[in-house]
């Protein structure tokens, strides 16, 4: 849908790059200007060079998201390929059917629909190796997926590539209660294994609120943050090991369960954030830490943004090692998801504040845990820092704060069309980027703020009863222009997808981003993972 | 006039019970205990009745081990004025609980006694009734809502039965047992939880209170339902035939 509506503007931009071209500018003095040209400016130069009579792709310069062409070197499905798949997967796991095709051809937020005819479900390890090494052979672009939950295009087929959905590879395959060490296959739902974690008395590092549909194999592959990550850390501490898939078929196993080990380069990194494109992860061996039996909730207001910075260093200091999960939202996300979501309250008595935040401790001590959360809370709130507050008294309550930091996503979608950004940024400057929004958007749209803020990530949401580009228009690429000018990351934990492809400069030298596209060239030299995502187009010619 | 609310101690409504290896119960060791559901229910309802200005002071009550407290201290920061606590060792079944209420009741005078309609760990059902009966009080158990009449002294109680709503009117004191349909219970705000730390619990003993603790039922043993057998996909309508009457028997 965005790539058709980006066309006019394409236009537009188009006859400026070839007028400046025209006027010879030099290339560095460009790179200098701006960074973020780069990309489309090597690939005028490329196109010409070329003699290709094809206009330009997408452009860089305006506001509109990417338009993207089919890669020509990419082959179309024949029915020899068709009846190669049948025969080494099975009749049921060579899916054509057009109404299950739809679904995974659309994300989850229905803004990227895909046009892959095929959908395979390997059940093995050797499956994948085989089907890669097929693709590989045949130069069929092939897209991997999980559930399908992904927040920036990069689950779905852009044209008509393979989707290799590895949901049938859902066993865990062992688990070891002395050190934590859980090994299971790519394709299992992250809520299962929570569910089977917590009868051994352990649960998962990384918990999110797709974790109903979401599998580890995705998870790993972006690198998924999630609400623990503050006392946890990333997928890269916690994961020890991973098998992954190679695009030629070649199979890498680095499924090591050991807590250390410095034998050569840590390859499984590179896998982990990928999001797919150097290989298909197809297991994964990670560290669970231990059930704690005392988790203790509290849901707060305050009265400006400052206030919750101070609340969070407090927090950092005075619940320390305790300290579980500190999110905060601010109160148009809180009037979204009152007004959209059934079987929500709003914990705090009538006056609505300014600033929410959610407070999770977990520990080994029900009453010494209760009592330091008591103690931090009443300084907090004699300190002015905080002006009204619920702690949690049973585990339904626990639930149902989460329900309202957790749903904010779904209220968002049933509010209409919306606009989703991702970003890291410095804790003192985080909402310093709504105020402006809000003031840029006027009466265009409604901003929304919310996020883990003890991770300095913010989730900017743009709400409007429908998509227009007048909208769009106003946030890109101020967001991203914003945030990298306070060095920030464009995705904090979403990824870059197809969404972000060509954004990653706004984050990342030009010379990081060439590495990364020769280390894509070496593990993948046809291209055929996840094309058109994660790295920028240009990259590719 | 006061308003007595009994509490229990559970295990909290969201853990995933499991049975005791020897069988002799369910897994209470580093389990989340929280206040019974219906009882914060009762607590809420007290509350209520209170802030309209029908009561002058509500107590919560709770009986057993040191930790009920922590229950008690819930309950306060909710809203209750006055907690008591009846220490005990053994786990007490409701015709012992009812007659620990009956002289508590003799030494409070409370124009109302609410409880939850019963236990989530038991489900026994039974002390509201037993109460009533051994004070010689109306009860209105099972409560989806309560009216007050204070001139007449008077309760109106809607009561969620098989059949539908019944609805009754009480003369005071009476019992009330509530349901889970008669109000969302508060959250305990921090000012409210911070006033709890000061408010008094008082301490009473099974001695002091003369009530003996010899219970007639005994708890042989506890097991696990049987676990769900998994489904068969059957390919005729003859074969369903077959097994409807052959295996289960019921045609």
């Amino acid at each position: 849908m965005e790539k058709l509506r980006a066309t006019s503007s394409l236009r537009r931009s188009l006859k400026s790059i070839l007028n400046r071209q025209l006027s010879s500018v030099s290339e560095t003095r460009y790179l200098n200007e701006k960074r973020s040209c780069q990309p489309t400016f090597n690939l005028i130069r490329d196109h010409r060079n070329l003699g290709e009579a094809n206009p330009i792709r997408y452009r860089c310069f305006s506001s509109v998201s990417t338009v993207v062409q089919r890669n020509p070197s990419f082959s179309t499905l024949n029915p020899d390929d068709i009846s190669y798949f049948k025969q080494l997967l099975g009749e049921k796991s060579v899916i054509q059917d057009e109404d299950r095709l739809e679904t995974v051809n659309t994300d989850w937020m229905h803004k990227y629909k895909g046009s892959s005819k095929l959908l395979l479900q390997p059940r093995t390890t050797e499956e994948v190796a085989q089907i890669l090494k097929y693709c590989n052979s045949r130069r069929l672009a092939v897209v991997p997926q999980g559930g399908n939950t992904g927040l920036v295009g990069g689950s779905v087929p852009v044209f008509d590539e393979v989707i290799v959905n590895l949901g049938s590879m859902n066993n865990i395959i062992s688990f070891d209660k002395v050190s934590g060490i859980l090994v299971c296959e790519a394709g299992c739902i992250l809520e299962n294994l929570i569910s089977f974690l917590d009868n051994q008395g352990f649960i998962m590092p990384l918990d999110l609120g797709a974790k109903g549909s979401c599998q580890i194999g995705g998870n790993v592959s972006t690198n998924a943050g999630g609400l623990r990550l503050v006392r946890y850390g990333s997928l890269h501490g916690n994961v020890l090991g991973l098998e992954a898939v190679l695009a030629n078929g070649d199979l890498l196993d680095m499924l090591g369960t050991l807590r250390k080990d410095n034998t050569g380069y840590d390859l499984k990194h590179l896998f982990i954030g990928s999001e797919g494109s150097l290989g298909i992860v197809t297991k994964v061996s990670i560290l669970t830490p231990p059930k704690l039996s005392s988790e203790n909730i509290a849901f707060l207001a305050c009265r400006d943004y400052s206030s919750c910075q101070k609340l969070l260093m407090e927090a950092k200091r005075k619940l320390g090692e305790i300290l579980s999960a500190f999110e905060f939202l601010d109160i148009q996300a809180m009037d979204l998801v009152l007004n959209h979501l059934d079987g929500v309250r709003n914990p705090l008595p009538a006056t609505m504040h300014n600033f929410y935040v959610l407070i999770e401790t977990t520990g080994s001590d029900e009453s010494y845990d209760r009592e330091k959360l008591e103690a931090f809370l009443l300084s907090s709130m004699e300190g002015g820092l905080v002006s009204d507050g619920v702690i949690a008294q049973d585990i339904n309550q626990a639930s149902s704060f989460w329900r309202i930091r957790e749903g904010v996503p779904e209220a968002l979608m049933k509010a209409g069309a919306v606009y989703k950004y991702d970003l890291s940024l410095p804790v003192e400057k985080m909402y310093d980027l709504v105020d402006d929004m809000r003031t840029r958007l006027g009466d265009l749209a409604r901003v929304i703020g919310y996020g883990h803020l003890g991770d300095g990530n913010l989730h900017l949401n743009v709400s409007a009863a429908q998509y227009d580009d007048k909208i769009l228009e106003q946030i890109e690429p101020y967001v991203y222009e914003w945030t990298s000018k306070h060095r920030g990351s464009i995705s904090a934990e979403h990824g870059l997808g197809l969404m972000k492809a060509n954004k990653i400069y706004y984050s990342k030298s030009p010379e990081t981003v060439k590495t990364m596209g020769s280390i894509k060239k070496l593990l993948d030299p046809n291209g055929i993972l996840n094309p058109y995502k994660v790295l920028p187009h240009s990259l590719n010619s | 006039m006061k308003i007595m609310v009994a509490v229990k101690r559970v295990v909290d409504y969201a853990v995933k019970i499991r049975v005791k290896p020897d069988k002799s119960g369910v897994e209470t060791q580093n389990v989340k205990m929280s206040m019974n559901p219906f009882c914060e229910i009762a607590l809420e309802e007290a509350l209520k009745i209170k802030e309209s200005g029908l009561a002058k002071e509500v107590v919560a009550v709770s009986m057993g081990p040191s930790n009920c407290v922590d229950t008690l201290r819930t309950g306060l920061a909710m809203g209750a004025d006055r907690a008591i606590h009846v220490e005990a060792s053994r786990d007490l079944v409701p015709l012992t609980v009812a007659k620990l209420l009956k002289k508590l009741v003799e030494i409070e005078n409370p124009g109302l006694l609410i409880l939850g309609k019963q236990a989530i760990d038991d489900d026994c059902n039974q002390t509201g009734q037993m109460i009533a009966g051994l004070l010689g009080w109306p009860q209105g158990t099972f409560a989806s809502k309560v009216v007050f009449d204070k001139e007449k002294q008077v309760a109106t109680v809607d009561r969620e039965v098989d059949g539908g709503l019944e609805t009754l009117c009480l003369d005071l004191p009476a019992v009330i047992t509530t349901d889970l349909r008669l109000n969302q219970p508060r959250y305990a705000t921090l000012p409210n939880i911070m006033k709890a730390k000061s408010k008094p619990i008082k301490k009473f003993t099974l001695e002091e209170l003369n009530v003996e603790i010899k219970s007639d039922i005994e708890v042989v043993q506890v097991t696990e339902p049987p676990k769900r057998k998994a489904g068969v996909i059957l390919s005729s309508v003859d074969e369903l035939i077959d097994k409807l009457k052959n295996e289960a028997h019921v045609i």
